[in-house]
C-alpha cells in the first residue's frame, strides 16, 4: 500500500497551477486536492499519476461566496466548510443537512466539494447536488476558461466532461428562494459509508401545490441525475403520501440500476423507491 | 496497623494504558534495525493454477533490490507444522511457505522480495511476472471435491463424534426437526496488520524475531526447527499488540520467510502486512454449512441430535488443523440435555484464503446451530423460544456433567454452571415479559419488531500447564514473569491483581511480564480464554511460594517467626504491631537474588462459563436495515479477577459477533477472485452500529479446578451474537426458521420481506 513514484508539485498560483498541469497533463497528472479519494486508489496502486500538482496553497481557490443568485465555491473548499451554513440563503441549510452525510469527520476536514466532483463517484453526495440544482462547473485551463452544465458534468463512474489538462476552479450552485423546501434522504450499510441509493429533492409550493419540483437519484446509476417521470409526478400535486409515493414509484421504475456484490438490481429499484419517497418526506419536517 | 488493600474482584484501572494513551506503544511497525531490508510478498492472483514460471528479472534489475526468493530458494524450509488437533492424514495438505508447483488462492505468498525500502520492494514486487496456468477452481465446500493435488482429494479428513443410540432415538421421536444453516466466511480483524522483524546477531549466534504475539514459545521451537536452528539459539518478542482474536500471531509464511531471511543474508528483514494483505493472507474463519437434526417428544425434550456439517477451510490446513470443526463438532450441545448425539464433520479446502480459529472458533458456528433448532422446536411444539430451553437446560445438581466427547485433547466435563438461574437473571435485566408486551403492542400499529433469546456453555483455560516466576527486585518492585502473551486483553493488569493479593503489595508495583521467550523457557501463550485461568493460578501459586520465602528470610532479620509476620501493602510488618517494619526493597537489598519462586500450575481440564444473551431488533422493511435496539448480556464467569475487564471483553466480543451476524463477509466471484480486500467491502461494526449493552457478570458458579474458581471471559461476547440476532429476527418477521445464513444482509432481509413465507 505504497504509491507509485510521482512527483509533487506545489505551485502557489493559479496560473502555475495550469502551466504545471498543462505540461503533465499528458503523462498521468493529477490535481491534488483534498487527496481522500485520490491518495487512497494511490496507495492501491489502481492509479499511478507520475506527477501531482498540489492544489492546497492556490491563492484564491480558497473562494466561497454568494451574489445573491448562485453561491461560488472554490477548489480548495473543504466538505467540512458546510458544517455551519455558509450564508443565510435555503441553500445553505440544505448543504449543511447535506454535509454530514458525507464519509467522517476527519475525512470531511480534508475531502473538498470541487474534489468529489472532479472524482465523478456515482454515490457522492455533492455530485447529486450538483446534478439535482443545475450547477455549472468552472473549468480552467492554459487554453481558457470555460462552463459546462452540470448536465453534460458527468459522464460515468469516476469520468467527467473536465480535459486532462482542466482544473476545476469552482463549482456554483442556483441559490433557492426563500419558501423553497428541500429533502434528502440516502441509505447505507454503516454510518458514513457510500450510500447504495440517495435522494435531494426542491420544490416550491404554489397555492399548496408543487411547482418547480427537481428529483434528483444518486447511487444508483453511473452518475446522478435528475428524474423528470418523477418531477412530472410531483408538480401540480399536493405535498401529500399519494403523491411522494406516485414520484417514488416514477423514480424506481426510470432508472437503470447499478449492480455490485452486495446490490443486485431488483434491490437497487427498491432503494431508489425507498430513497426518493423518504427524501421527499423530509422535505415536509 | 492499615488494613491490606485487596485487589482480585476490583474493577482497578489497567497498568498497560499509558503508553497506549500516550501514543507510546511499540507495534511491530515501531520496530526497526539499522540496514533493514524490507520484505514485499507477491501473491497469487489466480485462484487456482499451476504455476509454470516465475520471471523476477526486471524486478531484480531495479535500483535498491537486494534478492527475490521462489520456492526453490526455500525448498529446504518443510511446511508449516499443526500447532492444535493435528491429525495424520490433515498433512498432506500443509502450507508451504512459498507456493510449489500450485497456487491455491488469491492471496498466496509465490515470492518475496527484499529491498532497501517499502516503496522500492512494492515497486519490484510489481514487476515480477507469474506465469500461472489456471485450473477450475472448488468454490463450494458442500458440493463434489475436487483435487488438492495428483494423489489428494479436497476433502482431507472427515470428524465423527457421538454417543448414546441416536437411530433409535429418531425412531422412537415423536417429531424430528430438520434445518439447514450456514454460517458465513468472516474472521478477526485486528486494528494492526501482522508484521514480523528478524535479525541475527552474530555475536551471541542469536535470531530475534519481533512481532510475535498469542503463542511464541511454540512458534519458536518450530520456526527454528523449520530453518535448522534450535530453540536455545532463537527467541521471539512481543510487543505491544493490536488485538489477536485467534488469527494474529500464528506461524504464518511470512514469520518464517524472514527468519530465514535474516540468517540467509545476515540482515535485519522486516516485513509489515499491509490491510489488503491482511484481508486476504491472515486466516479467515466460520465458513460452515450444517444439515441438522433433531429428535424430540411431545413436550420437545431433545432425545437425539445429529450434526452432519461442511467445514469450508480454504486452500491449505493451518496451524490449527481440525481444530474449529473439532469445535463445532464437539461443543453442539451446549447447556442442553442431549441424550444421543452424532457430528460428522466434512473437512473441505476451497480455493480461498485458508482458515483458522477466530474468537469463539466453532461455537460462535455451533451456537447459531443449536440455538436456531432450539427456535425450530418451540415452533413445532408450539411453546415459546425461553421455555423450550428450561425444559432442555442441564440441572445444577447435574454439575459436573460429563458431555461424553472431547476436544483439544480433553475430555469435556461442564465443571459447575447454574444455567436456569442465569437464564432468569438476564431475562429480569431485560424486563422480558415487558419487553414482550411492548414488542407485541408495535408490531400490531405495524412495526416489525422482535426479540430472542440465546445460550451458551463455553470453553477456556486450555491447559496443560503454566509455570511463572515472581521476583522481588532491588527497588522493591516486583516482577511477575508469564508464559502468556498480550493481545490487548488486559493479561498485565490481571496477573498484577493476583500477584498483589498474594503477595501483599500494590498492584500498581508489579511489572507483568509476557510475551518474551528470553525470560522463561516455556508458556502455552494466550488462547482459548486461558490466561487469567491458568497463568493467574501460576501467578497465584508462585507468588504464595514467594510469600512464605519472604516471611522466613525476614523473620530472620527481624529476629522472629515468620508466623509472627504479615506483608500489608508492601511492607512486612509484626501481626502484633509492635517493633520496626521492613519494606521489601530492604530486604531485596539484605538478600540480593534470593527474592524469587516459581511455580507451576497443571491442569487436564478446561473450565466452562457460560452465557445468555437477549437481544430487541428492528427492521426497516424497506431497506431491510436492523437496528439492534436492546442488547442484554449475562455471563457466569466463576469468578471475575477485574470485572471491568471482563465487560471490556464481552463488549468487545459483541461487536465482532455483530460484524459476522450483519456486516463482515468475505466474498469471492465465481473465479474465486475475492471481493472484500479493503475496509469499503469488507464492512467493520463501527461505534454507530455496536448497540448499547447492559451486560451483567454473575459469579453464581466458581470453577472446582481452581481455588479462585477463575473463568474464561475472552469468548463469550461473540459466542451467541449471531444466534441471538437470528431469533430476534424471526420474532420480528413473525416467522420462525426464516434466518437460516449468516449475514443477514439487508438485500436478503428485503427478499425475505418480500417473499411470503412458504406453508410449512
Ligand atoms: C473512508 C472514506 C469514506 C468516504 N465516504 C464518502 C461519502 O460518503 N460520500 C462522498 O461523497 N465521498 C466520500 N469519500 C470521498 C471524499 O469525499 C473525497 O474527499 C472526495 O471524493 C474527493 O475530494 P478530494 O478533495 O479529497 O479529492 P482528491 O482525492 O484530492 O482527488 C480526487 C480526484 O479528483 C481530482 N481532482 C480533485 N480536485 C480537482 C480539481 N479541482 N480539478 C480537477 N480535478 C480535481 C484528482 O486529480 C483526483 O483524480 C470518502 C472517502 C473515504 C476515504
Amino acid at each position: 500500500m505504497k504509491p507509485a513514484p510521482f512527483v509533487r508539485h506545489v505551485p502557489r498560483t493559479l496560473q502555475q497551477a495550469l502551466a504545471i498541469l498543462s505540461q503533465v497533463a499528458g503523462q498521468d497528472g493529477r490535481i491534488l486536492a483534498g487527496g481522500q479519494s485520490l491518495v487512497p486508489i494511490m496507495a492501491f496502486r489502481l492509479a499511478k499519476p507520475a506527477h501531482l500538482i498540489d492544489i492546497n496553497e492556490v491563492a484564491g481557490l480558497d473562494r466561497l461566496e454568494s451574489d445573491g443568485k448562485v453561491l461560488s465555491i472554490g477548489a480548495r473548499v473543504r466538505h467540512a466548510a458546510f458544517h455551519a451554513p455558509v450564508t443565510d440563503n435555503r441553500l445553505a441549510a440544505l448543504l449543511t443537512y447535506v454535509a454530514r452525510h458525507i464519509a467522517h469527520y476527519p475525512i470531511r476536514m480534508r475531502g473538498t466539494f470541487c474534489g468529489s466532483l472532479a472524482h465523478a463517484d456515482p454515490a457522492s453526495e455533492w455530485c447529486l447536488t450538483a446534478a439535482t440544482l443545475g450547477a455549472t462547473m468552472v473549468a480552467m485551463s492554459q487554453r481558457g476558461t470555460r462552463e459546462i452544465a452540470a448536465s453534460d458534468f458527468f459522464e460515468g463512474i469516476m469520468s467527467t466532461a473536465l480535459a486532462d489538462d482542466e482544473l476545476l476552479a469552482e463549482v456554483r450552485l442556483p441559490l433557492l428562494t426563500p419558501d423553497a423546501k428541500f429533502g434528502f434522504y440516502e441509505f447505507n450499510r454503516r454510518a458514513g459509508d457510500f450510500a447504495m441509493a440517495a435522494s435531494l429533492v426542491t420544490y416550491s409550493l404554489v397555492n399548496g401545490k408543487m411547482a418547480q419540483a427537481r428529483v434528483g437519484v444518486g447511487g444508483a446509476e453511473p452518475s446522478p441525475r435528475r428524474i423528470e417521470e418523477a418531477e412530472a409526478a410531483l408538480n401540480g400535486q399536493s405535498p401529500d403520501d399519494d403523491a411522494f409515493r406516485a414520484a417514488a414509484q416514477a423514480a424506481s421504475d426510470a432508472v437503470d440500476p447499478l449492480e455490485d456484490h452486495q446490490t443486485n438490481a431488483e434491490y437497487r429499484r427498491d432503494l431508489v423507491r425507498v430513497v426518493v419517497r423518504r427524501a421527499l418526506e423530509h422535505s415536509l419536517t | 496497623m492499615t488494613a491490606p488493600t485487596k485487589f482480585v474482584g476490583r474493577s482497578v484501572a489497567r497498568l498497560e494504558d499509558r503508553p497506549l494513551l500516550l501514543g507510546k506503544g511499540r507495534f511491530a511497525a515501531d520496530v526497526s534495525f539499522p540496514g533493514q531490508w524490507h520484505m514485499r510478498v507477491v501473491r497469487s492472483t489466480v485462484a487456482h493454477g499451476k504455476l509454470r514460471g516465475i520471471d523476477a528479472s526486471a524486478a531484480l534489475a531495479l535500483p535498491g533490490v537486494h534478492a527475490v526468493w521462489t520456492h526453490k530458494d526455500v525448498a529446504h524450509i518443510p511446511p508449516i507444522p499443526f500447532r492444535l488437533t493435528g491429525l495424520k492424514e490433515l498433512e498432506p495438505y500443509r502450507q508451504t511457505v512459498l507456493a510449489k508447483d500450485y497456487v491455491r488462492y488469491v492471496g498466496e505468498p509465490v515470492a518475496v522480495v527484499f529491498a532497501a525500502d517499502q516503496y522500492v520492494a512494492e515497486d519490484a514486487a510489481d514487476l515480477v511476472e507469474l506465469d500461472i496456468e489456471p485450473l477450475a477452481p472448488v468454490l463450494d465446500a458442500c458440493g463434489d471435491t475436487g483435487p488438492f493435488d495428483d494423489t489428494h482429494a479436497t476433502e482431507p479428513s472427515v470428524i465423527r463424534k457421538g454417543y448414546g443410540d441416536v437411530e433409535a432415538a429418531f425412531k422412537a421421536a415423536h417429531a424430528v426437526v430438520t434445518l439447514a444453516l450456514s454460517t458465513g466466511r468472516h474472521s478477526g480483524v485486528p486494528m494492526e496488520t501482522r508484521g514480523a522483524i528478524a535479525r541475527y546477531d552474530e555475536a551471541r549466534d542469536i535470531l530475534e524475531m519481533h512481532g510475535a504475539a498469542k503463542v511464541p514459545w511454540w512458534n519458536r521451537d518450530h520456526i527454528a526447527r523449520m530453518i535448522g536452528r534450535t530453540r536455545a539459539n532463537m527467541h521471539l518478542l512481543e510487543g505491544h499488540v493490536g488485538g489477536g482474536f485467534g488469527i494474529r500471531g500464528e506461524i504464518y509464511p511470512e514469520d518464517v520467510l524472514v527468519c530465514a531471511a535474516a540468517l540467509a543474508f545476515n540482515k535485519p528483514i522486516k516485513w509489515i502486512e499491509d490491510r489488503r494483505e491482511h484481508l486476504i493472507a491472515a486466516n479467515h474463519s466460520r465458513q460452515q454449512q450444517h444439515n441438522v437434526r433433531a429428535a424430540i417428544d411431545a413436550e420437545g425434550h431433545i432425545l437425539a441430535i445429529d450434526n452432519e456439517f461442511f467445514h469450508d477451510n480454504g486452500a491449505y490446513m493451518r496451524t490449527h488443523a481440525a481444530t474449529v470443526p473439532d469445535l463445532s463438532a464437539a461443543m453442539l450441545p451446549g447447556p442442553y440435555r442431549v441424550p444421543a448425539y452424532r457430528a460428522v464433520g466434512h473437512i473441505r479446502l476451497t480455493n480461498k484464503t485458508p482458515c483458522g480459529t477466530y474468537r469463539a472458533p466453532g461455537r460462535y458456528e455451533s451456537t447459531f446451530v443449536r440455538e436456531r433448532l432450539m427456535d425450530a422446536i418451540a415452533a413445532k411444539v408450539g411453546v415459546d423460544g425461553v421455555e423450550i430451553r428450561r425444559r432442555n437446560l442441564i440441572g445444577k445438581s447435574e454439575m459436573p456433567y460429563d458431555l461424553h466427547l472431547e476436544t483439544l485433547g480433553t475430555h469435556i466435563v461442564y465443571d459447575s454452571g447454574d444455567y436456569a438461574l442465569l437464564l432468569d437473571k438476564t431475562l429480569a435485566l431485560a424486563g422480558w415479559p415487558a419487553l414482550q408486551a411492548d414488542l407485541k403492542k408495535r408490531r400490531a400499529a405495524g412495526e416489525m419488531v422482535g426479540a430472542g433469546v440465546a445460550m451458551f456453555v463455553e470453553k477456556s483455560g486450555l491447559g496443560p500447564s503454566d509455570t511463572v516466576r515472581v521476583e522481588i527486585k532491588s527497588d522493591g518492585k516486583v516482577e511477575v514473569v508469564t508464559g502468556v502473551a498480550s493481545i490487548g486483553q488486559g493479561v498485565e493488569t490481571a496477573m498484577a491483581q493476583i500477584a498483589a493479593d498474594a503477595l501483599g503489595v500494590d498492584y500498581t508495583s508489579i511489572d507483568v511480564v509476557h510475551g518474551q521467550t528470553d525470560r522463561i523457557d516455556q508458556g502455552a501463550g494466550a488462547f482459548a480464554s486461558r490466561v487469567t485461568v491458568m497463568c493467574g493460578e501460576a501467578t497465584r501459586l508462585a507468588s504464595v511460594k514467594l510469600r512464605d520465602k519472604l516471611l522466613r528470610l525476614a523473620a530472620e532479620l527481624m529476629q522472629t517467626e515468620p508466623a509472627a509476620l504479615d506483608i500489608i501493602n508492601g511492607e512486612i510488618v509484626r501481626r502484633d504491631s509492635t517493633g520496626p517494619s521492613m519494606t521489601l526493597a530492604e530486604l531485596a537489598q539484605a538478600r540480593p537474588g534470593e527474592l524469587s519462586a516459581e511455580d507451576t500450575f497443571l491442569s487436564s481440564h478446561m473450565v466452562y462459563p457460560y452465557g445468555v444473551h437477549v437481544a430487541a431488533v428492528k427492521v426497516d422493511t424497506d431497506t431491510g436495515a436492523v437496528a439492534v435496539e436492546r442488547y442484554v448480556i449475562g455471563y457466569d464467569v466463576g469468578k471475575a479477577v477485574n470485572p471491568r475487564l471482563v465487560e471490556s471483553q464481552i463488549a468487545g466480543g459483541l461487536a465482532q459477533g455483530l460484524g459476522g451476524a450483519l456486516l463482515e463477509e468475505f466474498v469471492y466471484d465465481d473465479n474465486g477472485e475475492p471481493l472484500a480486500v479493503t475496509f469499503a467491502d469488507y464492512l467493520m461494526p463501527t461505534a454507530r452500529e455496536v448497540p448499547a449493552m447492559s451486560i451483567l457478570v454473575t459469579e453464581d458458579a466458581p470453577s472446582p479446578l481452581n481455588p479462585m474458581g477463575l473463568k474464561g471471559a475472552g469468548e463469550g461476547g461473540a459466542n451467541p451474537v449471531g444466534a441471538v440476532l437470528a431469533s430476534a429476527l424471526d420474532d420480528a418477521l413473525q416467522r420462525p426458521g426464516a434466518i437460516v445464513d449468516l449475514p443477514v444482509t439487508p438485500q436478503r432481509l428485503v427478499r425475505l420481506v418480500k417473499t411470503p413465507p412458504a406453508s410449512i
